[in-house]
């Protein structure tokens, strides 16, 4: 049961709906009351948010498939740009990334929207060989009335680093999901997410990291705002199977709420099977600081820029996590414009 | 410069201030004196528009101008400038940022160009070394984890670079020794000038020995029980504030 399966088959009953329980915040069944029509060609435009900093693009454009193969002690930096120019349309996208024993890549993803209405669909495969690295950086922006969904599913292998940090604005819905396999020994995981929802935009952020292996860490840190009537989804589960010991996870998920009329539905789940293991957790919503909002707007502030500064210092412990440095800089850029274009 | 009418204001409820008249001409400095809990901290926060501080009665006039009908902000960018007695941390934005943020939006509400990032970190250089502030202090998140000398100092540094017009400044003094007093007065006196007026908040006596006043008031239960020259602060230093008590 998949967006993905409905696409192909037209079969609406494909749908994830309220009654599957990792989609009961994010229905797409009671959203969704006919499969449009296939969107057609079309070319890209413009050159993508990652452009200045990276020199190797692929595209897929109204769907279709890309695959990005490193070799063994290969290192590359890539930009993927998924692009929606589709008025009402629907397609699907399917993406095998492969990063060999000791391989390096940084995965530049970029989910670009020149259209309204659509639906759009990815599905990536996503392996590491041993000791290999891979951090991927998503910036999500789609248009306010489509029904986006990812999923990657990612395989890792021992001594390998797998970083992510997605970074999402919502749409009329929007769910951008990692189920991680984690071998334990000695493979390092960071899984992190920024969303920044506006008026009547839904975002859901879910991931799922099952430790099957001793001696492997997760660091997880989400943080999101949301305004008007938008709402966030943070679904997290790590899973620390029966003898993977010595497992290290953190999972973090911190959320405001910037008006009364926002929403957050958070589920972290921490599922213990193991000895020795260390974990912690933490999840909070609540609010700016009315106190500190008073002061920057004493100083001369309006209120929408005190909101501003003072949630783009909120989220900005995580955009600081990214590794790549031109990456970051994007990112950071890219949260401080949809902050203040946050209503 | 600024007339204050028969002010009453409630918090949460409760009538604090009591219908409080008072008027400080362009260039002077006026100090406001009173026992704990008198309304002082109050009458400021009231003068910059602080959500739950309520006017019921009364009129504040800048320069002939409503203030009570504009925001937090507007008041700033009119020139208000508040050096607030327990001045607030914002974790994650360092004080430059903030500051520059801050000026920036003051002048597009007036109207006026942006200050360039050059031009506000050479003045920032200058401001800083005046105050006896380290530079790289500007960097780390505004008041994060600073002695309350340093957050007033911080205070004084924010009020030179936004140059405002009208100043209050809330028990600027508490927390500093006599060195970083001095420093600060300094900086305070640094800003006098005929186009400037100050409400100087305090409850001792000892910042006015280095900010001169222009005018002492006794603000006692709410009103301003009573008024004189620079005399008056010795004698309440002297006598304390229990003739006034309510
Ligand atoms: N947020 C508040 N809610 C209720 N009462 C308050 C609040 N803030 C101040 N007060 C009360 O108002 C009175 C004046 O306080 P304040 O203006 O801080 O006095 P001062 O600065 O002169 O010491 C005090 O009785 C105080 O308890
Ligand atoms: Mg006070």
């Amino acid at each position: 049961m998949s967006l993905s399966r409905a696409l192909e088959t037209g079969d609406l009953a494909e749908l994830p709906s309220r009654r599957d329980e990792d989609w009961r915040w994010s229905d797409l069944r009671g959203l969704i009351r006919a499969i449009p029509p296939a969107s057609p060609d079309a070319s890209a435009r413009g050159e993508g948010p990652f452009a200045a900093v990276c020199s190797e693009t692929m595209l897929v454009i109204n769907g279709g498939s890309a695959r990005i193969h490193l070799a063994a002690g290969e290192k590359k930096t890539i930009a993927l740009r998924l692009i929606s120019r589709a008025e009402g349309t629907s397609h699907s996208a399917d993406v095998a990334v492969t990063v060999a024993e000791g391989a390096e890549l940084t995965l530049l993803e970029s989910h670009e929207s020149f259209g309204a209405g659509y639906i759009t669909d990815v599905e990536m495969d996503i392996t590491l060989g041993a000791s290999a690295v891979l951090e991927r950086v998503v910036v999500a922006t789609e248009a306010a009335d489509a029904i986006a969904v990812t999923l990657a599913r990612v395989g890792i292998g021992a001594g390998s680093k797998f970083a992510q940090t997605t970074l999402a604005i919502g749409a009329k819905r929007q769910r951008i999901e990692t189920r991680l396999a984690h071998p334990g020994a000695g493979a390092a995981v960071r899984l992190d997410g920024v969303y920044l929802v506006g008026e009547k935009r839904h975002t859901d952020l879910t991931s799922t990291v099952t430790h099957k292996g001793e001696g492997g860490t997760t660091d997880q840190l989400t943080k999101g705002a949301v305004a008007g009537q938008g709402r966030g989804v943070f679904q997290g589960r790590i899973t620390v199977e029966r003898g993977a010991d010595k497992t290290d996870a953190k999972m973090g998920h911190h959320a405001l709420i910037l008006d009364d009329r926002g929403e957050v539905d958070s589920k972290p789940e921490l599922l213990i099977f193991a000895d020795d293991v260390a974990c912690a957790h933490g999840n909070t919503v609540g609010q700016l600081d009315e106190q500190a909002i008073f002061y920057a707007r004493q100083r001369g502030m309006t209120l929408a820029e005190a909101r501003a500064l003072l949630t783009e210092a909120f989220i900005g412990e995580v955009i600081d996590r990214i590794e790549h440095d031109g990456a970051r800089d994007v990112a950071r850029t890219w949260a401080s414009e949809k902050l203040r274009g946050l209503t | 410069m600024l007339e204050i009418q028969n002010l009453h204001a409630t918090v949460g409820g409760t009538e604090i201030l009591k219908g409080l008249t008072l008027s400080v001409p362009a260039g002077q400095v006026h100090a406001i004196m009173g026992p704990n809990g008198a309304g002082k901290s109050t009458l400021s926060y009231v003068l910059t528009g602080r959500e739950g501080y309520e006017v019921t009665d009364g009129t504040v006039t800048l320069d002939g101008e409503d203030l009570l009908a504009l925001e937090p902000d507007q008041r700033a960018a009119k020139g208000v400038f508040l050096s607030f007695q327990y001045p607030i941390e914002i974790p994650g934005v360092p004080g430059l940022t903030f500051l520059r943020t801050a000026l920036n939006a003051q002048k597009k509400a007036r109207g006026e160009d942006e200050v360039s990032a050059p031009e506000f970190l050479k003045r920032a250089r200058e401001v800083a070394k005046s105050l006896k502030i380290d530079f790289d202090m500007l960097k780390r998140p505004l008041n994060v984890g600073f002695s309350g000398g340093e957050k007033k100092r911080m205070e004084i540094f924010q009020m030179a670079m936004l140059s405002p017009r009208f100043l209050i400044l809330d028990e600027t003094d508490s927390g500093l020794d006599i060195d970083a007093l001095k420093v600060v007065a300094d900086g305070v006196n640094a800003l006098r000038s005929p186009d400037r007026s100050m409400l100087i908040i305090t409850h001792y006596q000892r910042l006015l020995d280095y900010i001169k006043p222009d005018q002492v008031h006794v603000l006692a239960a709410g009103r301003i029980a009573a008024s004189g020259g620079p005399e008056l602060a010795h004698q309440l230093e002297a006598e304390g504030y229990d003739k006034y008590a309510a």
